[in-house]
C-alpha cells in the first residue's frame, strides 16, 4: 500500500468519524463550545487533552501504596522453608523465684472472710488485709436482704444493660446512690476495676487533653492509655506542679482550636495511701476551664462524717466534680461501681463506657446489697468514728517504728507502710519487695493476716501514656477494721511493729539484700 | 393471665407433664396453670419413662424448696406453709390429691422460669458429626430491592436528621447546649459524632435498655415505660407485661431463683456473706474460690483455671500478660470488644482475619511469618491468634478444626474465647472443643464468662498450670480486681455440677438437649418460613435479618405487643445494611414457646415483608427418595433452589421430625 492509499483511508476514516460525531446529539454545542473557550488555540488545546488523557490514565490506573514497601519479594518454598524455621517463644515466661514463692503463700481463707479468718494451713488469724471496714460481711440484715432478692430475681442478669439486663433494682441501686451523695444522676457498672477505664476514654479522644497525677491506679492508667488522648503528668499531689503544668497545657493551645480538657484524680491514693486537696484541684480546674475525673474507689464510704467520700470530708460542693467515680466492692462490700454525675454525663456512659455496654449487668443481690449497705452506713455515722479511732490506735503502735513509715493518710483505713529512706541507704537494700514479703510472712506467722502492696509486671513506657520518673515505693497494706477491738487492734499494731523490727534488723546480720 | 392467640390450633399441644397429678376436681385450676404454658391442650401424653428427668427435676427442686424454707422470706409465693411442701414430697400418694391454691402458683412460677420437657422427643445432642468437613454456613443475601431501600432509608434519615438539627439549633437552641462550647470548656460530645445517637438511635431507643423486674427465665416481666419527649427520657407507668424471652443469655436455662441452684446460693449467702472484700491476691481467697477453680479447670478440660468477677474485664486485661512488644496478635474481624480492647494495652501488633476465612487467616500467617516484624523483620518473638468459639451476633461457630490445622504448620498459641459456647455447645455442654471432638490440650487457652450458661457472673481462663501461675501473678484482673462475690460463685458450682450430672442427676443433660433441639427446631422453622437466618444449625444464636432501618424498631413492637420480649441491633454492632434481630434460645423453652414464636415471626414476617430468602440457605422440602446430598449440591450450584416459603402449619406439623435430620 503506497502512501496516497494510505492517506486517502485516513481522509475517509476521519470523514466518517465526524458524521458519526455530528450525528450524536449536542455535539455540534460541544464543538462550539470547545472552539470558543479554547480561541481556537490548537496549542493549548493539545495540550489540556494531554492532561485528560493523563488523569483518566492515572484513574484507571491500579492503587499502590504512597509508601514503598520493604517486603521481601519471596517464593511460596522460602515461605514454607521460613515458616518451618521459626520457633515460637514459648506462651508465658518460667515464673521467677519470687512469683513461684508467692504462689505458693497466697493465703486461702476457709470459710468467710472476716475479722478472725481461718486458713487452709489450719491456723485462725486475725484479718488485717481486707476491705471489710465496718464488717458488713457478717451482718445478718445484708444476708437476709440478698437471700429474698435471691427469691425474686435468681443470681445473674443473663444479659448486658442494653439488652435487658436492666432491673429494676438497678435502677433504685443508682438513685440510692446519686440520692447519697447529693448528685443528679449515677451509673453502675458490674467491676470496680473496670469503671474508672472505662470512664475516662467515654470522653477523652484522641486529640483532648488529660493532666494527670503520676501516682494513679493501675486501672486510671489503662483508661488513660485506651483513650489515645494527650496525657500530661504532675508530679503526685503537687498543686502548684499542677498549676505549671496546667498554664503550660494552656500556652501550648492557645492558638489551636479548643479540645476537651480533664484534670484525673484519686480521692484516697491507691498506690500511696494519701489524700488530695479537693478545694484546689476544684479551684485551678474551674480558673482553667478543665473537668474533673475524680476516682473515689478507695475514699468512698471511708471519709466524710457520713462515708460521702472526700467530698464531704474536705467540705467540697460534689456537683463541682464532672465525674466521681466510686466502688461498691470495697467499704461497702457488695460489688461493682459506679459514675455519677450530670444526667448528661451518666447517658452518654450508657451509649459509649464500653465495660457497661459489652459486659452482663450487676447480680441483683449485689446491686441490692450495695443499696441497703449505704443507708446502713448513713444511718450510723458512729461506724465511721470507731473506724477512725481504731485506725489511730493502730497508727499510734506503729509510729514507734524506726524502719517504716506510714503514706497513708490520717483517716485512710488502708495504711501502708513503706522503708525509711534512710534505713535503705543504711542498710544498702536491693530488693525491696522481698523484704516486704518477709515482713508480711513475719506478721503471718505471728497471727497477724497483712497484705504485700502487689503490681503487675508493665511493659516499658510507651509515649506519654505512662507516668515519667514515677516509681511506686514497695509497700505492704494494712487495713484496719471495726471488726476488731481497740484492744486487739493494739496488739496487732505491736506485732506487726516487732515483724517489721525483726525483719529489718536481721538484714544487718544475713546481708541477704546487698548487692 | 393472657391466653396465646398465635398459637395454631393444628398443633398438638402437650399439658405439662405434672398434668396426671390433677384430679378431676381442681380441673378448673389446672386448666388455668396448663393455659398459662400451652395454647391449646387438647392431647396428653402419659406420664412416659422418658419424662423422668423432669419429673426427677422437679421432685427434686420440691425437696430442696421444703428443706431449705426460710420463715424470714416474704415473697408471698414462697411464705407457703412448710406442710404444704412436705406432703408433696415425702408422700407419694399426695401427687394425686388436689393441689393447693398456692402450689399450683408455686408450680406456675417454676414454670414461667423454667418450661417442663413437652415430649421425650424434644431432644437432640449437640455435636459436629465425626469426620464431617467444617462446612461455612451459607450467607443468603436479600433481593437487591431490600438493598437499595436500606441505603435510601439510611439517606432519608441522615437527610432528615440534619433537617431538623438545621431548623432546632435556630430555634430550639437550648436542646443543643451540650454540643457547643461553653464558658471556655469543649463540648463534651462533638456534634458530629452524636448525630448518629441524636437522629438515628434516639428514634428506637424504646427498643433497647427495657427494664425488667424478676428473674430473666422463660418469662420475662417487663416494666411497661412510656416517653414523652420522643425517647429522650422514660417515665415508668408502674404496669408489668409478662413476655416469653428470647432475649436473655440464659442457654441452660439456670435463671431461677428456685431449685437445687438456688437453695445453694442461700446457704452459701448464710455461711459466707456477699462479698469477699479483698482482690484474689491479698486476702479474697476462699476455699469456694479454689473448689471453683478446680470444678471449670475439670469442666473445660484444662489442667488449671482461674477466675475473675468480671467476663469483660478479664479479656481487658489478659493480653497485657500473655503478649507484648515483639508478638503477634490475629484477631478475628468480629471479635467482642473487650478482645480489642486488651490486644490494644497489650503492645503487640494486631492482625485481622475475615470473619472466619481459613484462607486469609493463612496467607496473613504466611506473609507474616516470613516477613517478621515490620521494619526490623526480626521475627516475631510470639503469635497469639484470637477467636471466639460462638459469634453473638452472627450465630457462627469458630472453625475450629481448620484453626487446629494450621496451628500446626504454623505453630501459633490459640487463645479461644467462649464466652457463649461454654455451656451452650457440645454433647456435655463444654464448648466448641467438645462441639467438634477436639482435645482441649491442643489449645493453648480457654477463656469464658459464667453470665450465660450459668445464671451467675464473670469470667475464667482455663490453661496449663504453669500459664495459670504466670497469669495470677501477672493478670491485672486478679491482681487489682475485685475477687467474684460468694454467691455468684456457689451459682456456678452447682450449675456445673448439674451439668456434670453430679448433682440432680440427668437434669443437666435433659437441659442440654433441649437447648440443642430448641435451637434446631426454631432454625430450621424460620428458615422454612422464608427468613434470612445466619448462623451454624446447633447454635442457639439465632439472628434474623431485618436489613431496613425502619424494620428494626416495627418488629420490635410487634414482637412486643405479641408479648415476646427480643433484641434488635443495627448499625455499629452490625454492618450498616445488615440490621437483624436475635433470639437467644434457651433449654427453658418449650416446643410451645417455639412454636408462639414462630407463629408470630410468620405474622409479622408478612406484615414487614421479611421472608425474603433464596433457599440457598437452607429451609428447603426433604429430599425425594432417591435424590442424594450430593445431587442437591449440584443442582444448589447450578441456581436451582426454590425460596422456601412453607405455610406455619407445615412447619410445626414436620419440625420435631425432621430436627433429628441432618438439616438443608
Amino acid at each position: 500500500m503506497d502512501i496516497h492509499e494510505a492517506y486517502a483511508l485516513l481522509n475517509q476514516t476521519a470523514e466518517q468519524l465526524s458524521t458519526r460525531f455530528q450525528q450524536v446529539p449536542g455535539s455540534a454545542i460541544l464543538l462550539r463550545y470547545v472552539k470558543s473557550s479554547y480561541q481556537n488555540d490548537p496549542v493549548r488545546s493539545i495540550v489540556e487533552l494531554g492532561l485528560f488523557l493523563f488523569a483518566v490514565r492515572y484513574l484507571l490506573a491500579p492503587r499502590y501504596s504512597t509508601h514503598k514497601s520493604k517486603a521481601a519479594d519471596l517464593t511460596e518454598e522460602e515461605i514454607d522453608e521460613l515458616v518451618e524455621d521459626w520457633t515460637p517463644e514459648p506462651l508465658v515466661a518460667p515464673p521467677s523465684e519470687f512469683e513461684a514463692a508467692e504462689n505458693e503463700k497466697r493465703p486461702i481463707i476457709i470459710g468467710p472472710t472476716g475479722p478472725k479468718v481461718k486458713l487452709s494451713t489450719g491456723r485462725t488469724v486475725s484479718n488485717y488485709a481486707s476491705y471489710n471496714f465496718f464488717n458488713f460481711v457478717a451482718n445478718e440484715m445484708l444476708k437476709e436482704r440478698a437471700i429474698q432478692v435471691l427469691r425474686n430475681y435468681g443470681v445473674g442478669a443473663c444479659g448486658p444493660p442494653n439488652f435487658y439486663g436492666t432491673q429494676d433494682v438497678h435502677m433504685d441501686a443508682e438513685r440510692d446512690i446519686a440520692k447519697f451523695l447529693g448528685m443528679p444522676a449515677c451509673i453502675v457498672y458490674a467491676q470496680a476495676f473496670s469503671t474508672i477505664s472505662s470512664v475516662i476514654p467515654a470522653f477523652s479522644k484522641r486529640g483532648d487533653i488529660i493532666v494527670a497525677d503520676k501516682a494513679v491506679n493501675f486501672s486510671i492508667q489503662k483508661g488513660l492509655e485506651i483513650s489515645r488522648s494527650t496525657i500530661r503528668w504532675y508530679e503526685h499531689n503537687n498543686m502548684e506542679d499542677l498549676e505549671r503544668v496546667l498554664e503550660k497545657v494552656n500556652k501550648e493551645m492557645a492558638k489551636k482550636a479548643l479540645t476537651r480538657r480533664f484534670i484525673v484524680t484519686e480521692g484516697l491514693f491507691e498506690n500511696t495511701g494519701d489524700m488530695v486537696d479537693l478545694p484546689k484541684v476544684i479551684e485551678l480546674k474551674q480558673r482553667f476551664k478543665y473537668r474533673l475525673i475524680l476516682d473515689e474507689t478507695n475514699s468512698f464510704g471511708i471519709l466524710g462524717r457520713s462515708g460521702r467520700g472526700i467530698t464531704e470530708h474536705q467540705n467540697v460542693d460534689p456537683l463541682s466534680v464532672d465525674m466521681l467515680v466510686g466502688s461498691l466492692s470495697h467499704s461497702i462490700c457488695a460489688g461493682g461501681g459506679f459514675c455519677t454525675g450530670s444526667p448528661e454525663i451518666v447517658e452518654h456512659q450508657r451509649i459509649s463506657g464500653s465495660a457497661y455496654v459489652f459486659s452482663a449487668a450487676l447480680p441483683a443481690m449485689l446491686a441490692v446489697t450495695a443499696s441497703e449497705t449505704i443507708k446502713l452506713l448513713e444511718g450510723n455515722p458512729d461506724l465511721l468514728t470507731s473506724l477512725r479511732e481504731n485506725v489511730k490506735v493502730f497508727r499510734a503502735q506503729m509510729e514507734k517504728s524506726e524502719y517504716v513509715r506510714c503514706t497513708s493518710a490520717q483517716d485512710n483505713p488502708i495504711c501502708l507502710y513503706v522503708l525509711r529512706k534512710e534505713i535503705i541507704a543504711e542498710k544498702g537494700i536491693k530488693e525491696e519487695d522481698r523484704v516486704m514479703a518477709d515482713i508480711v510472712d513475719e506478721c503471718l506467722a505471728n497471727g497477724v493476716l497483712v497484705a504485700r502492696v502487689k503490681t503487675v509486671p508493665e511493659p516499658p513506657a510507651n509515649g506519654h501514656s505512662k507516668p515519667f520518673g514515677w516509681q511506686n515505693e514497695p509497700a505492704f497494706k494494712v487495713c484496719v477494721t471495726i471488726g476488731h477491738s481497740k484492744k486487739e487492734v493494739e496488739k496487732a499494731g505491736g506485732v506487726v511493729r516487732q515483724a517489721v523490727g525483726k525483719v529489718v534488723g536481721r538484714l544487718k546480720k544475713e546481708n541477704r539484700f546487698l548487692s | 393471665m393472657p391466653r396465646n392467640p398465635f398459637s395454631s390450633s393444628s398443633v398438638t399441644a402437650p399439658i405439662p407433664i405434672e398434668a396426671p397429678r390433677r384430679p378431676s376436681s381442681s380441673r378448673n385450676t389446672a386448666a388455668k396453670v396448663a393455659q398459662f404454658f400451652s395454647s391449646s391442650p387438647k392431647t396428653a401424653y402419659s406420664l412416659s419413662p422418658h419424662t423422668t428427668a423432669s419429673a426427677s427435676l422437679l421432685a427434686t427442686q420440691e425437696q430442696n424448696n421444703a428443706r431449705t424454707f426460710s420463715p424470714s422470706v416474704s415473697l408471698p409465693t414462697i411464705s407457703l406453709s412448710t406442710a404444704t411442701a412436705d406432703k408433696l414430697s415425702d408422700t407419694p400418694t399426695m401427687l394425686f390429691s388436689p393441689p393447693s391454691p398456692e402450689a399450683a402458683r408455686k408450680l406456675a412460677r417454676q414454670h414461667a422460669q423454667f418450661g417442663p420437657l413437652g415430649h421425650a422427643s424434644h431432644k437432640f445432642v449437640s455435636q459436629h458429626p465425626k469426620g464431617a468437613p467444617v462446612e461455612d454456613p451459607v450467607e443468603d443475601e436479600p433481593p437487591y430491592y431490600y438493598l437499595l431501600t436500606t441505603y435510601i432509608s439510611y439517606i432519608v434519615l441522615i437527610l432528615f436528621g440534619h433537617v431538623r438539627d438545621f431548623f432546632g439549633k435556630r430555634f430550639k437552641e437550648h436542646n443543643y447546649k451540650h454540643l457547643k462550647d461553653q464558658n471556655g470548656y469543649a463540648a463534651l460530645n462533638s456534634d458530629f459524632d452524636n448525630f448518629y445517637i441524636r437522629r438515628l438511635k434516639m428514634r428506637i431507643s424504646d427498643c433497647f435498655a427495657r427494664p425488667f423486674t424478676g428473674v430473666p427465665g422463660r418469662f420475662i416481666t417487663l416494666l411497661d415505660r412510656v416517653s414523652d419527649d420522643f425517647n429522650l427520657t422514660f417515665k415508668l407507668t408502674g404496669t408489668q407485661t409478662e413476655a416469653l424471652n428470647m432475649s436473655s443469655y440464659n442457654y441452660l436455662g439456670f435463671a431461677q431463683s428456685e431449685g437445687p441452684c438456688a437453695d445453694a446460693v442461700e446457704d452459701s449467702i448464710r455461711r459466707y456473706g456477699m462479698s469477699a472484700a479483698s482482690s484474689r491476691v491479698d486476702a479474697g481467697t476462699l476455699d469456694i474460690h479454689a473448689d471453683v477453680e478446680k470444678l471449670v479447670a475439670d469442666f473445660v478440660g484444662k489442667p488449671s483455671a482461674m477466675i475473675f468477677s468480671m467476663g469483660y474485664g478479664t479479656n481487658s486485661t489478659a493480653f497485657s500478660a500473655l503478649v507484648s512488644k515483639g508478638c503477634l496478635l490475629i484477631s478475628d474481624e468480629l471479635n467482642h470488644a473487650s478482645i480489642r480492647f486488651g490486644a490494644r494495652l497489650s503492645g503487640a501488633v494486631i492482625g485481622m482475619f475475615k470473619h472466619n476465612d481459613m484462607g486469609d487467616l493463612e496467607r496473613l500467617l504466611r506473609e507474616q511469618i516470613s516477613q517478621g516484624q515490620p521494619r526490623t523483620h526480626r521475627p516475631w518473638k510470639k503469635i497469639l491468634v484470637v477467636v471466639e468459639g460462638l459469634y453473638s451476633m452472627e450465630g457462627t461457630m469458630c472453625n475450629l478444626p481448620g484453626l487446629l490445622e494450621l496451628k500446626h504448620i504454623y505453630k501459633f498459641n490459640l487463645f479461644i474465647d467462649e464466652a457463649h459456647s461454654i455451656g451452650a455447645l457440645g454433647p456435655k455442654g463444654r464448648g466448641v472443643c467438645d462441639y467438634f471432638g477436639v482435645d482441649t490440650s491442643e489449645v493453648d487457652i480457654l477463656m469464658g464468662t459464667l453470665t450465660k450458661s450459668f445464671g451467675a457472673n464473670g469470667g475464667y481462663i482455663a490453661a496449663e498450670k504453669h500459664v495459670i501461675d504466670k497469669l495470677r501473678t501477672a493478670h491485672a484482673g486478679s491482681v487489682y480486681g475485685e475477687s467474684p462475690a460468694p454467691p455468684v460463685l456457689m451459682q456456678i458450682s452447682s450449675s456445673l455440677r448439674i451439668i456434670a450430672g453430679d448433682l440432680a442427676p440427668g437434669q443437666g443433660e435433659e437441659r442440654l438437649q433441649r437447648l440443642a433441639f430448641n435451637s434446631r427446631y426454631l432454625r430450621l422453622g424460620l428458615k422454612r418460613l422464608g427468613f434470612i437466618i445466619y448462623g451454624q444449625d446447633d447454635s442457639p444464636i439465632i439472628p434474623l435479618m431485618l436489613y431496613n432501618p425502619a424494620k428494626i424498631p416495627a418488629f420490635s413492637h410487634e414482637m412486643l405487643r405479641r408479648k415476646i420480649a427480643i433484641v434488635v441491633v443495627g448499625y455499629p454492632a452490625t454492618p450498616l445494611v445488615s440490621s437483624r434481630a436475635r433470639f437467644c434460645v434457651s433449654a427453658a423453652h418449650t416446643k410451645d414457646d417455639l412454636d408462639r414464636l414462630l407463629a408470630a415471626c410468620d405474622e409479622v414476617g408478612d406484615i414487614l415483608q421479611l421472608k425474603f430468602s433464596s433457599g440457598i440457605a437452607g429451609g428447603a422440602i426433604p429430599l425425594l427418595p432417591g435424590v442424594t446430598r450430593e445431587d442437591e449440591k449440584e443442582l444448589k450450584k447450578r441456581g436451582i433452589v426454590q425460596p422456601p416459603r412453607w405455610p406455619l402449619e407445615e412447619v410445626l406439623k414436620r419440625g420435631v421430625k425432621d430436627v433429628q435430620s441432618p438439616l438443608r
